[in-house]
């Protein structure tokens, strides 16, 4: 277990690693630099140049990178050269409300979406089941961002109950304790339904798969023979197992929901690393788009790992070792 | 094949799609023939669906703010949104099924590269990727094929690799290499057919996925680019008028979710019919 997790640590270090070098290439061949957009038009060559000699921008591109893993590893994340603030500040604000936008519609999702897909396994073939399909799977073929603009459409302008922009009210400042707690809570409900929304669909439709799965299998009708009641039965038998691919998904998973996050911030201007992420790449502004790739590809790394050791919590055989090494643990 | 014949998903899903693809085609028989269309833009913007304006021009689906036909727009859309979103797969399909074939048909360093290859992009969040790769040039429905083909390979090629390993180690393998066949002929000709079938399933599925991506970052403003009409645009201009014309941004979006669910349907209908083991199951 120990040996394992290593080796996806070590793993997980060389994506982030990939996806940091990555980025740093692709970003530097797109047309267009910081430069030109932080002076504008009028600027003259001589200024251009200037500016970009001081930010380091006129060296060979494998000194640049050189550069940047030199300051990196001296933890210097360096200055937005769009606002001129600190990068480790810019993020540090941005990514607790990505995370736990995220983190929230991940749990939501996957306990509305086991619960569903679960109803859907036991009655299956049922009309309850049917109609449950029909919901999941249009759920699943929804756009994050338009059913964002849907619910901002109901809630916000026809209904005028919940606000849709940002994470705090104007007057979030002055507020206290409980009435602050209500304004991040009233903002966070829209974006969140979003996401949860989008994510119950597949994760229903992938546990009732996985259910189904399981129920065919012989120890099932072992357990039923045995006079087990069928609650018992889906409970503790077919569910726990079919618990083991669909805690796989959830690894697999967070990439498509960072993904999806980064539209629904874009949609309710949610301060987070996916809109500060658009914004910088628009704007090429290099320091910021470095730092929030790596930012999210740490965060998708550390979801997988987390999904590692709660499959090992699911599944015994994980925990023990697969490859049969006797009743050592470790 | 009869029973993807029978099944209420597939017909759902093949008359769905069909009729976007009649509508898509025969786009200037089905609407006002011109998506950018404007005559008097302050008398006919905002026209609520279903309404008539003062050129006798009957709107279905209403007007935008620049009184241009939604409905004509969202048809002339459909070609763009199909179009890209079909061209993009058949991409990804390639890239896969090469780097799939490859991965699985050899051993040692090549297959355990490739296949590190394939887990390095698996897990990079795609949309970091897309609005990258859609940052390097400007803007285009060429662009965003290519940008989602380049993200969208990986899944192929992990069920390429799996099935040709499997289908490697059959006798009808070892057969053909005793005949002399160069292994080059036996990957494509003998092992590459019998490896198709999750292929398409994931390509069934992988149509509406591209489709959604595409509106995603025509959303954005990073793939079609107005006043070319694409349904991703079309709902990020409707964005703005949310308030007194909701149906710019609606009709769009509905049309997104229903071709997004037929292609899962179909998907769903095929996964059954083609792999008996698993019927009944997702």
């Amino acid at each position: 277990m120990l040996a394992a997790l290593a080796r996806r640590l070590a793993a997980g270090v060389a994506v982030v690693a990939g996806v940091a070098t990555l980025t740093f290439f692709l970003l530097r061949l797109a047309p267009g630099d910081p430069v030109e957009r932080l002076l504008g038009p009028t600027a003259t060559a001589a200024q251009l140049a200037a500016q970009r000699q001081a930010l380091g921008l006129d060296r060979p591109l494998p000194a640049q990178y050189a550069a940047w893993l030199a300051r990196i590893a001296r933890g210097e994340w360096g200055r937005s050269i769009a606002s001129g603030r600190p990068v480790r500040a810019v993020l540090g604000e941005a990514w607790p409300a990505t995370a736990a936008l995220v983190g929230l519609s991940l749990l939501l999702s996957y306990l509305l979406g086991i619960a569903v897909g679960a109803v859907q396994a036991a009655r299956g073939g049922t009309r309850l089941d049917t109609a449950l399909s029909v919901s999941t799977v249009t759920l699943f073929a929804l756009p994050g961002y338009w059913l964002g603009l849907m619910l901002v459409l109901v809630f916000t302008y026809r209904l005028r109950i919940l606000p849709s922009f940002g994470a705090h009210g104007y007057d979030s400042d002055a507020l206290a304790g409980l009435a602050r707690m209500r304004d991040l809570m009233r903002h966070v409900a829209l974006p969140l339904t979003t996401l949860t929304l989008v994510g119950i669909g597949g994760t229903a439709r992938f546990v009732r798969g996985a259910m189904l799965d399981v129920r065919a299998a012989p120890f099932v009708t072992t357990a039923l023979a045995k006079g087990l009641t069928a609650p018992r039965v889906w409970l503790h038998h077919v569910l726990r197992n079919a618990l083991v691919p669909v805690v796989t998904l959830l690894g697999l998973s967070l990439p498509a929901l960072f993904s999806g996050a980064v539209f629904v911030e874009a949609v309710f201007a949610w301060p987070g690393v996916g809109r500060i992420l658009v914004e910088a790449v628009q704007a090429r502004d290099y320091p910021v788009v470095m730092a929030a790739t790596t930012v999210s590809a740490m965060l998708v790394v550390l979801g997988n790992l987390l999904a590692d050791l709660l499959l090992g919590w699911v599944d015994p055989r994980v925990r023990h070792g697969e490859r049969g090494r006797g009743n050592v643990e470790g | 094949m009869k029973s993807l014949v029978q099944d209420r998903r597939a017909q759902f899903g093949v008359a769905v799609l069909g009729l976007a693809v009649v509508c898509a085609l025969a786009a200037p028989l089905v609407s006002t023939g011109d998506p950018g269309a404007q005559r008097d833009i302050v008398a006919t913007r905002f026209l609520p669906p279903l309404s008539t304006d003062l050129h006798g021009v009957v709107h279905p689906l209403g007007t935008d703010r620049f009184g241009r036909d939604v409905w004509t727009r969202l048809v002339y859309g459909a070609r763009i949104s199909l179009g890209v979103g079909t061209l993009a797969v058949l991409v990804s399909v390639a890239i896969g099924l090469v780097v799939g074939a490859i991965a699985g048909f050899s051993s040692g360093l090549v297959r355990a590269l490739l296949l590190a290859l394939t887990d390095f992009a698996l897990a990079l969040p795609r949309v970091v990727l897309l609005l990258l790769l859609a940052a390097l040039w400007r803007p285009s429905a060429g662009l965003v094929v290519v940008v989602l083909g380049l993200t969208g390979w990986m899944s192929i090629a992990r069920l390429v690799q799996g099935e040709v390993r499997s289908l490697a180690a059959r006798p009808f393998v070892e057969g053909a290499a005793a005949l002399g066949l160069r292994r080059a002929r036996i990957l494509a000709r003998h092992i590459l057919p019998n490896a198709l079938t999750p292929v398409i399933v994931a390509a069934a599925l992988g149509i509406g996925n591209a489709i959604m991506l595409e509106a995603g970052l025509s959303f954005l403003g990073l793939g079609v680019q107005p006043p070319v009409p694409s349904w991703g645009n079309m709902i990020a201009s409707g964005r703005d008028t949310l308030l007194n014309a909701p149906w710019v941004a609606t009709a769009p979006g509905v049309a997104l979710v229903v071709i997004v669910v037929a292609c899962t349907l179909l998907g769903d209908a095929l996964q059954d019919a083609l792999s008996p083991t698993s019927r009944s199951s997702r």
